[in-house]
């Protein structure tokens, strides 16, 4: 209850905006799935969409904690709900690190077929985030990387 | 902060089952994989994870399980999932882990499919 009410008395201040830092460590997604939760139960999206959003905030903090060598050992999450015109509400969240960055051309698509041969078993967190949410942009460069990812309710 | 992941383990004949409570990162991974290697090593033919108190399982965790249904591949074995939150559910089928181990809604079906599902066949998706 908490939690929602700190989402709640944010969103009701006009920003629609919420900024959450957290510092590279174990379990930290965790803390900002958090928040996902209280945004998402504000605005009524359904339990199942807001799992999702939770396991995309994960994947992508683990993916900046697991290979960004962020500059100020922190990434930083934005929670934004909007609008578009008359479409359906949605929970929009940025996740950005001040990391090496990455060139996405280089990240191959993963495959338990490839998996089973004795080769890599990770790598599937870009696959997921992709796949479960409406929209993704993901930016990168020797500043960083920046993944903004939206869900419509 | 942690919601290290618990497992507990039930055995009915040679068939193990995994339930597993909470959130499966590397160390809930790691977990399962420890229970899930003991059972096989003490004649398991089959292992059921149940995942009904589990609401994320995270890419690290997830390569964890991979390696699992990769061991009792290996021994042919079978392996399913039952109690799958909707993400859960979702997730794995994305990635095509469906296709080598079933996924059920219950684990009353997955304990009739499994006993039922010939050595080294993944038991029938519903």
């Amino acid at each position: 209850m908490a939690k929602l009410e700190t989402a709640r008395s944010g969103l009701d201040a006009g920003s629609r905006e919420i900024s959450l830092t957290i510092p590279v460590a174990p379990d930290m997604e965790i803390v900002a799935t958090a928040q996902a939760v209280a945004i998402g139960e504000y605005i009524e999206m359904p339990r199942d969409k807001i799992d999702e959003v939770k396991l995309v905030i994960v994947e992508a903090c683990i993916n900046a904690f697991e290979h960004a060598q962020t500059r100020d050992d922190r990434v930083h999450l934005t929670f934004r709900v909007g609008r578009e015109s008359d479409g359906p509400e949605y929970l929009e969240v940025e996740v950005f690190d001040q990391g090496r960055g990455f060139d996405q051309r280089s990240v191959e698509m993963p495959s338990l077929e490839k998996a089973f041969g004795g080769g890599k078993k990770r790598g599937w967190g870009l696959q997921i985030i992709r796949s479960l949410m409406d929209s993704v942009a993901i930016t990168s460069g020797d500043w960083g990387t920046r993944i903004l990812m939206r869900k419509y309710k | 902060m942690s919601e290290a992941c618990k497992i507990t383990v039930e055995r009915r004949n040679d068939v193990a089952i995994l339930f597993t409570d909470g959130y499966i990162n590397n160390q809930g991974g790691e977990e399962i994989a420890r229970q899930a290697y003991a059972q096989l090593d003490a004649g398991a033919r089959a292992l059921i994870l149940d995942l009904e108190k589990t609401r994320i399982v995270n890419s690290i965790g997830i390569s964890i399980l991979i390696e699992v249904l990769e061991r009792v591949m290996d021994r042919k074995g079978v392996l399913a999932f039952c109690r799958l939150t909707p993400t859960i559910d979702k997730t794995f089928r994305i990635m095509g882990l469906a296709q080598y181990a079933a996924i059920y809604p219950s684990l009353d079906e997955a304990l009739k499919a499994v006993a039922a599902a010939p050595r080294g066949e993944a038991a029938r998706n519903p």
